[in-house]
């Protein structure tokens, strides 16, 4: 029998009692019902709509919503906006996606490395976190993405840039409280290298509260995006994302608010999805609420 | 005490130093750098672009520019605006009124509501009022600011004509009450989101006290419920909200970033911005450093007020 196994059977118990109080929670189980139906209606939609979301029309020009076809009306460009609407929505949750893959795991790396050797290298690693702590991200992601090509890609990778910070706390913080803990000394003992015990022993007993903290990342990243692709740094057009639908959209809003309105709501709803979401994680995994 | 103070003096002033450098490596690296600003009018030839890289000093290695920038920041010269020649620190200082005045308002409006909120759901936990502010909380939470902004601008200004859809005051007027009207909607805005944040916190902390023995004790011997909870609880659950004050601030920031942009309010994030879109490179680090000098210094600020008021922290 290997150390892994011993240490498996109480994490399988601890994930099928998180599991189990994260079905009884309401709101998380709506997070998922949105979430769930902003996916399914982003990515399948566009098959069902007569219009192209490049598709120009200028005599179509800012048609109401539920007139000529257009479900969410049309753009100043007679676009259709329920088409832009779904094709912004792939790119502004596979961002999301893309931003918590590469922040949770620069943030897990630094926490892990941080907790698990302490000393100089943790007070080094922190003060870089608590640094890029103090610029408020919205003007380090602004200055990045201003000079930095804006590609769907790197987007994802400058948002990561300025969302990694919170992940490595968290872990750091689990990986110092779990660092003494018997089957660490175990492993020690038995001569296994510093990595294995990392990543190997120390890292999946962390597994919730990292979860919990990347699930919320999506959340952050979707806001983010909008935030910069609003003020017109981030994805540029003719790629729709939810941002910078939401770009020109202040200046028709008194003769065209639904261009404003449809999708601030879509990205309203997603990022409360994912944030109900993460709650229902925090609760399902934080053993105090068994107490209750 | 002295001890504590000089040692979180010295942190502070680490993470600033930090801080700088990470802005100015970023800055400095950006394809082109703050040469490109001049690369762009017509008949600059490759020569007169390095003799401007020679008077600048941009020909030399980073670490050396950023030492030499060092010297002259805390020298109070931080340098000159590429647009129109104007010394940075005087054109930071001419908007930063209109920022703290939104900032400040803002805030006010954030604790008032958000700690009363709080409040309430800790008293009447589990009640119908406790779970819609949890939900509205989250919801809020999840607004992008500017969307809100373009919503009331869209609600009250537009539609019911209450309010002003942008800029702080009126040519021309300028008396109290027309900054005051100027100031609703955006004020509003950005109070949402630590409106939603404070309420949250202020709720466990409410929590946190109302189980504690003084409390019950207090009750024990008779005081007026009232009297229990303002002194008793509110008072000692406001204690751990002063550091959430001072960590909420790069949000703060950030929020007030983007609000000013919606309702053209003549702060630090329209300069910010404007300056970005003109590559005023010297302005944009300006800013990168005071927005960084509040917040270090605000949860300096926080941490030095607990140590103050607060007799169980000790400071060793």
């Amino acid at each position: 029998m290997s150390l892994t196994d011993t240490a498996a059977a109480p994490r399988q118990f601890i994930r099928s009692r998180a599991l189990r109080r994260f079905l009884s929670h309401k709101l998380a189980l709506l997070g998922v019902f949105m979430v769930a139906m902003l996916t399914v209606v982003c990515f399948a939609g566009p098959w069902f709509l007569p219009y192209d979301e490049l598709y120009i029309d200028l005599r179509a020009r800012f048609a109401p919503p539920m007139t000529g076809g257009h479900i969410f009306g049309t753009d100043p460009l007679g676009r259709d906006l329920a088409a832009r609407l779904f094709h912004a929505g792939q790119v502004s949750m596979s961002i999301g996606f893309a931003v918590m893959v590469i922040a949770t795991t620069i943030g897990s790396v630094v926490g892990v490395v941080a907790g698990y050797y302490g000393g100089r290298v943790a007070a080094v690693l922190m003060r870089i976190v608590d640094a890029f702590l103090a610029f408020p991200s919205v003007f380090l992601l602004l200055v990045l993405a201003a000079f930095i090509k804006p590609g769907p890609a790197m987007i994802a990778l400058i948002i990561a840039a300025t969302s990694w910070m919170e992940v490595a706390r968290i872990v750091e913080a689990e990986v110092k409280s779990l660092r003494d803990r018997d089957f660490v000394q175990a492993a020690r003992m038995l001569g296994l290298s510093g990595r294995w015990i990392m990543f190997r022993e120390l890292l999946p007993n962390a597994i919730g509260p990292i979860i919990v903290a990347a699930t919320l990342t999506v959340a952050r990243a979707i806001l983010l995006e909008a935030y910069i692709s609003f003020l017109g740094y981030g994805i540029q057009p003719p790629l729709p994302s939810w941002g910078n639908m939401l770009n020109g959209a202040q200046q028709y809003l008194q003769s065209a608010p639904w261009l404003a309105i449809v999708p601030g709501v879509a990205i309203t709803m997603a990022v409360t999805g994912f944030n109900f979401i993460g709650d229902g994680l925090r609760d399902a995994f934080d053993s105090r609420t068994d107490l209750k | 005490m002295l001890r504590y103070v000089l040692g979180r003096l010295w942190q502070s002033a680490i993470l600033l130093l930090l801080v700088s450098f990470i802005g100015f490596v970023v800055l400095s690296l950006a394809p082109g750098g703050p040469l490109s600003q001049f690369a762009l009018s017509p008949g600059m030839t490759q020569e007169q672009l390095d003799r401007i890289a020679e008077q600048m000093g941009l020909n030399r290695p980073v670490i050396i520019q950023y030492l030499e920038w060092l010297r002259h920041m805390l020298a109070g010269n931080w340098g000159v605006s590429y647009r129109d020649g104007q010394p940075v620190l005087k054109i930071i200082g001419s908007h930063l009124f209109a920022t703290l005045l939104l900032m400040v308002t803002s805030t006010i409006l954030a604790v008032s509501i958000g700690s009363t909120i709080g409040i309430v759901s800790a008293i009447r936990r589990g009640s119908v009022f406790d779970y819609t502010m949890t939900v509205l909380a989250m919801v809020a939470l999840s607004i992008p600011t500017f969307w809100f902004g373009l919503v009331a601008i869209y609600v009250f200004s537009l539609n019911l004509g209450w309010f002003p859809a942008g800029n702080m005051y009126t040519a021309g007027d300028g008396s109290i009450l027309d900054y005051a009207r100027h100031l609703v909607l955006p004020a509003m805005v950005l109070a949402l989101v630590d409106l939603a944040i404070w309420s949250r916190y202020m709720r466990t902390a409410t929590l946190n006290v109302i189980n504690q023995d003084f409390v019950r004790t207090a009750r024990a011997k008779g005081l007026p419920r009232r009297r229990v909870l303002f002194k008793h609880i509110v008072g000692n659950a406001l204690i751990p909200m002063i550091t959430l004050a001072g960590l909420q601030l790069p949000t703060l920031l950030g929020g007030a970033l983007v609000t000013e942009t919606v309702f053209t309010w003549p702060g630090m994030g329209r300069l910010f911005l404007d300056s970005l879109g003109y590559s005023d490179y010297p302005v944009v680090m300006g800013l990168l450093m005071t927005s960084a000098i509040f917040v270090v210094i605000g949860n300096l600020a926080a941490d030095l007020t607990i140590a103050l008021i607060d007799p169980r922290v000790r400071l060793e």
